[in-house]
């Protein structure tokens, strides 16, 4: 079974189509990289898979379940409120800024969620985080504030923060773009690490060395469509013009 | 007259302006939260009725609408009040204006709220009354504290204003001493009084605004 399944998702604003007849699937534990140019739809594509912005058309399903349909005059309808609720326990998702909570320590900033949503027992919680951390290499930056954190180090912690309510898939938006580029190798070093954690993942990156060394698929984007899709080796190797067009500007990275 | 005498006579009135004082601020910084949600609200019927309540308010003189407070039951709907009621107008009265001030104050630190906090929130599954309480209000009150500050020591002040309605606070106590002594000495008193009790309210506010510094 998908743990994510979208299918024909149309979003526009104010009548620039963003993504049109956007169609994509993630087995469990796949990672997916999307790669395109700026303003060609990739945040509005996570956006719309995490229900942070509404499609206009098109359907949303995780793990099979249907979190969003097209109703009969074609246009988006979503499932119930406690229904998205559920849907919602199976995915996180990494922003390019972060967004900690900046008023917690980084261990609260990690339990909080588990303690306040998912009803855990503190000891459980604190035990489960104080993991992650360590596997993020901040076992010792529990008890700071995000603002004493570099950038690197706040997005670990958000990463760990998203990994403590335990997702079936994980979606990272940019994740090394709001960083300093000596501080990008352990953010995606981290990213890599998870692999084995068997989450699905789904990464948003300008950085083509990484997806085509992590990735099981690559999709790349264009002006809201998606123009290829394959494994790192076929997308990456494609005779597609656009696509060639693209990598070229990271011709020597790669 | 000794000093301290003085000071004795008034203290009754002190005692009088720390309520008001106290009592204004216990109850308009919550009432001040839900004026603003009200100001806030997508219906729009409560958001310009509350729009309308901050706007006279905040454009009409607070001796004014202690004038209404205390006369309006009398002169509107025919009812006597008791002498007792000048206090509870004084409460009323500063309660509802200081709330509308607050309400502002809290609109302003609300929605300076980045939307990635709401976001984050979203996507770890807080439900909206978490968010608000966990994630956003504890960010609020660092934010809009200067504000605030501002506000409680022109309360101290404002206390003053009661005596419009002859509550025998301190200032009302202070002008009876002065006519029925011919001295400027409760005056000075009185001013002292004011000065000392605002620079308690700033250390104090200034100890919160440290407590509040750990983190940026
Ligand atoms: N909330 C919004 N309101 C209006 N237009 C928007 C909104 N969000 C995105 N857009 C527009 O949609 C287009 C796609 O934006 P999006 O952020 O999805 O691109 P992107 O592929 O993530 O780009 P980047 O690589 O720069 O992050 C852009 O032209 C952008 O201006
Ligand atoms: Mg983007």
């Amino acid at each position: 079974m998908h743990v994510l399944e979208m299918n024909h998702v149309e979003k526009s604003f104010n009548e620039q189509n963003v993504l049109r007849d956007i169609s994509l699937s993630v087995k469990e534990g796949e990672i997916l990289s999307v790669i395109g140019p700026s303003g060609s739809g990739k945040s509005t594509l996570l956006r719309c898979a995490t229900m942070l912005e509404q499609m206009d058309k098109g359907e949303l399903f995780y793990l099979g379940e249907k979190a969003a349909w097209n109703g009969n005059d074609g246009t988006t309808v979503y499932a119930k409120k406690e229904k998205l609720k559920e849907i919602q326990k199976n995915y996180g998702l990494v922003f390019q800024n972060f967004n900690l909570f900046p008023h917690m320590t980084v261990l609260n900033n990690i339990i909080d969620a588990p303690i306040h949503v998912q009803k855990r027992s503190r000891e459980d919680a604190v035990k489960e985080a104080k993991e992650l951390l360590q596997k993020m290499g901040l076992a010792d930056k529990a008890d700071a504030y995000p603002c004493q954190l570099s950038g690197g180090q706040c997005q670990r912690v958000a990463i760990a923060r998203a990994l403590a309510l335990n997702p079936k898939i994980l979606f990272f938006d940019e994740p090394t773009s709001a960083l300093d580029p000596e501080l990008t190798g352990e953010v995606l070093k981290v990213i890599k690490s998870l692999a084995d954690l068997h989450i699905a993942m789904v990464i948003v990156t300008h950085e083509m060395a990484f997806a085509r060394d992590i990735s099981d698929r690559v999709i790349f984007m264009a002006e809201g469509v998606i123009v290829e899709e394959g494994t790192p080796d076929e997308v990456f190797a494609s005779n597609n013009v656009r696509t060639q067009n693209f990598l070229g500007r990271y011709g020597d990275i790669l | 007259m000794a000093f301290t005498k003085i000071l004795t006579q008034l203290a009754g009135g002190m005692w009088v302006s720390i309520q008001i004082f106290l009592v204004t601020l216990i109850f308009s910084l919550p009432l001040g939260l839900l004026v603003s949600f009200g100001r806030m609200s997508k219906n729009r019927v409560i958001e310009a009725i509350v729009k309308f309540y901050i706007s006279v308010m905040r454009g009409t003189p607070l001796m004014l609408q202690l004038m209404v407070v205390y006369f309006g039951p009398y002169y509107l709907f025919g009812v006597k009040v008791g002498n007792g009621y000048r206090l509870w107008a004084a409460f009323i009265g500063f309660v509802i204006n200081y709330a509308a001030y607050f309400a502002e104050i809290y609109r302003s630190g609300i929605q300076s709220m980045p939307a990635g906090q709401y976001e984050a929130a979203k996507l770890l599954g807080y439900s909206k009354n978490q968010t608000f309480f966990r994630i956003i209000f504890p960010q609020v009150v660092k934010r809009i504290l200067p504000s605030v500050t501002n506000e409680v020591i022109t309360l101290v002040k404002d206390t003053s204003l009661a005596f419009t309605i002859s509550v025998l606070e301190m200032f009302a106590v202070a002008k009876a001493l002065a006519s029925s002594q011919t001295s400027l000495i409760p005056f000075v008193a009185a001013g002292l009084f004011y000065y000392v009790f605002n620079l308690v309210v700033a250390m104090l506010m200034e100890y919160i605004e440290k407590r509040m510094n750990y983190y940026q």
